[in-house]
């Protein structure tokens, strides 16, 4: 996207549609408020938009799911009340936690599709293979980091692709022009299928260890600006 | 006063702030979320966890006052303060949460006691040095200066 200055008109309509893409809509669920503001910086840094709301219930009243329709949300899924590219939810909140709101999203056939990242400031390898067994695309451990945002688009064109295979066969059989951006996007979704449960076990493998490796601060790093 | 002097403040404060393990890299962090765009991030969030912080002292100090203590609620709160001093980079005070959480598991209420007290005055000392730090802040940018960045 950067170097879109140097592409061709053709590559130059490419990256306009990346960029477009590029405005993924995240909702973030958590019940502290303090967190709230943290993801929601977290996530318009790395160019997302953002809706946050402080419980599971909230997070599916947005979906279109009211609580006790396990299966059959109100809505089809194109008419939603907000279109949601993928949902990050805290994992430790009253009442509904993440778990269950995962499991709430996974059990609706129009929702399931949704990614679902889930964060826990708690180390508990039992509650993180839970949760990526139960649908989770990823746990991260809390505080989030910005590196961590960057994650989150992989899981997102992941769903994508997955879309837009559908869509290609529906496209093929109507003898659609549009064949060539759908067939790049497709070849990036195997990379990102490969990518992402690599990326899974790499992050239980991070979960695991007793300290993640950050950037440390030193005296020498300070400079006035 | 001159503006390198601020400076020079600025940095020696949060030098010693991180040196004494009062604050970790995650300030940083929130620092480096701060742009021209949301020019008061930092700050936003320190005053949520300062209100937070007060009400949940506030809420445990009640609790523990009695002799029969519900260690299941005390978790909860110590869990809570927990995750918010981790998101600022109070380090010092999530460690005293950690110990504080044992001491609920052991239903200890002497123990939890001298963990409140300690946990206090670490959030005391968090916030009056935090307080400087955004008092030096301000006078840097009303002398017309930049805030120092860390990496």
């Amino acid at each position: 996207m950067v170097q879109r200055n140097q592409q061709s008109p053709q590559q130059h309509q490419e990256a306009m549609t990346v960029e477009a893409e590029a405005q993924f809509h995240v909702l973030a669920v958590d019940d502290s408020v303090i967190d709230r503001k943290l993801i929601e910086r977290l996530l318009k840094t790395s160019s997302y938009q953002v809706t946050t709301v402080e419980s599971g219930s909230k997070a599916l009243e947005l979906l279109g799911l009211r609580e006790g329709q396990d299966t059959t949300p109100s809505l089809p899924p194109k008419q939603h009340e907000i279109e949601v590219n993928l949902v990050i939810t805290d994992y430790c909140m009253p009442g509904m936690t993440g778990y269950d709101l995962l499991k709430k999203i996974k059990g609706s056939s129009s929702l399931k599709d949704i990614p679902v990242v889930i964060m826990s400031s708690e180390n508990v390898p039992s509650r993180i293979s839970r949760c990526l067994e139960g649908g989770a695309e990823e746990f991260f451990l809390k505080p989030v980091q910005l590196s961590d945002m960057k994650r989150l688009r992989l899981h997102i064109l992941k769903g994508k692709s997955n879309c837009n295979e559908q869509q290609q066969q529906q496209e093929d059989s109507n003898n659609s022009s549009n064949d060539g951006s759908s067939s790049s996007s497709t070849s990036s979704c195997s990379n990102n299928n490969k990518n992402s449960s690599s990326n899974k076990r790499k992050a239980i493998d991070e979960e695991l260890s007793p300290e993640r490796t950050r950037p440390r601060f030193s005296h020498d790093s300070l400079t006035v600006v | 006063m001159e503006v390198a002097h601020l400076q020079r403040r600025f940095i020696d404060l949060t030098t010693t702030l991180f040196q004494q393990g009062i604050l970790d890299n995650q300030f940083i962090q929130l620092q480096q979320l701060q742009d021209e765009s949301n020019p008061n991030f930092v700050h936003e969030v320190v005053s949520l966890f300062f209100q937070d912080s007060e009400k949940l002292l506030n809420e445990l100090s009640r609790i523990l006052d009695h002799q029969i203590v519900d260690f299941k609620i005390v978790d909860a709160h110590v869990h809570q303060f927990k995750g918010s001093s981790a998101s600022i980079g109070a380090q010092r005070i999530k460690d005293v949460c950690i110990a504080f959480r044992s001491c609920c598991e052991e239903n200890n209420r002497d123990g939890c006691i001298r963990c409140l007290q300690q946990v206090k005055q670490e959030y005391c000392l968090v916030k009056s040095n935090l307080e400087d730090l955004f008092r030096l802040e301000k006078q840097i940018l009303a002398a017309g200066g930049s805030i120092p960045t860390m990496q």
